[in-house]
């Protein structure tokens, strides 16, 4: 790409390709890492269509205002938004080299990562216990499908969050350890964003009629 | 040639921004927590004691509330900003509204109006 670029421009060197490649190894990690991202986003986008298209197919079954407990949804997505800023506390620890500081917010944030998990599947199995199984309805159907790839995903987030902890107390702050941190702040914030769009689009608004 | 140099230049700072600073700081991270909680509960609040007698009307307000919110998550935690990677993450970003406003209206659009014009005629039935 680089040799391309100096031949086919008239004369002037091309600095920009060579220069981001030498200066700085491993720092497109974080590019990438956005851009898997992004494509997760449209995972949850499709997702997001499906129940849109079918949320309220209910096959004469129950919907949303009669399943939907908002107070256990409301203690949920506080439990994400606490460890949203536990992460983000872990990394001002990081930042600062206090290694003993950071492995001590990792793990409050995957406490309340497993609090949400927790209150998660404690939902799933209520619906299912009163019959409010995926297979229902359509309307069902997309929200398990919606909501547990969510969940799926915070769940591989809490296995990535434990593998990195034992990372840290291993080898300590080095530089490959404070770049896989910093890819799991992005994949733990995002999940947080992602869940926006679920408690407002599926929880408030599927009460709301 | 001037150009060039000056991009190179501010290459340079991305990258470095995107290892030292990039990260937020403690008020950041508190803004945009503080953000988010206030964000967060005037939407359930307007869901759950029915504050807004029109439905629609309520509807509207909280996805733009989650509007809000998405932004400050996406300003204050995962510290985007036009200069972050030269600018490159938030034209990923931009391509990605983009294909998820056309894939979410798109799909609406399409079944809502299959939807319509399929239904059978109940009185012929």
């Amino acid at each position: 790409m680089a040799k391309a670029t100096a031949q086919t421009a008239d004369g002037v060197p091309a600095f920009y390709v060579t220069e981001e490649e030498h200066a700085h190894p491993g720092g497109s990690t974080m590019l990438g890492f956005w851009l898997y991202l992004m494509s997760d986003c449209l995972v949850f986008a499709v997702l997001f269509a499906t129940y849109g298209v079918l949320g309220r197919n209910y096959a004469a079954g129950p919907s949303g205002a009669d399943l939907f407990d908002l107070k256990l949804v409301a203690v949920n997505t506080a439990m994400l938004l606490f460890s949203s800023i536990t992460y983000g506390f872990a990394m001002l620890a990081m930042d600062k080299g206090r290694q003993a500081a950071v492995q001590g917010w990792l793990a409050v944030t995957a406490l309340f990562g497993l609090a949400f998990l927790g209150i998660e599947l404690y939902e799933f199995a209520h619906l299912i216990h009163e019959g409010a199984t995926p297979m229902r309805s359509a309307f069902l159907s997309s929200f398990f499908t919606l909501v547990g790839t969510h969940g799926l995903h915070v769940t591989f987030g809490l296995i990535w969050l434990a593998v990195l902890m034992t990372q840290v107390s291993k080898h300590g702050l080095i530089a490959a350890n404070r770049r896989r941190l910093m890819c799991l702040s992005m994949f733990w914030h995002f999940l947080d964003v992602v869940w926006i769009g679920v408690f407002t689009f599926v929880y408030l608004m599927g009460v709301l009629k | 040639m001037s150009q060039n140099h000056a991009e190179v230049h501010d290459n340079h700072q991305g990258g470095h921004d995107s290892h030292g600073a990039a990260h937020g700081s403690l008020r950041g991270y508190v803004t945009g927590f503080l953000l988010s909680v206030v964000l967060t509960a005037i939407p359930f609040w307007l869901v759950m004691n029915d504050v807004l007698a029109n439905s629609t009307l309520t509807a509207i307000v909280i996805m733009l509330f989650a509007a809000v919110q998405i932004v400050v998550h996406m300003v204050y935690f995962l510290h985007m900003s036009g200069r972050s990677e030269g600018g490159w993450t938030m034209m990923a970003l931009i391509f990605t509204i983009i294909i998820v406003a056309i894939a979410l209206t798109g799909s609406l659009w399409v079944m809502f109006h299959l939807n319509a014009n399929m239904m059978p005629d109940l009185h012929k039935m």
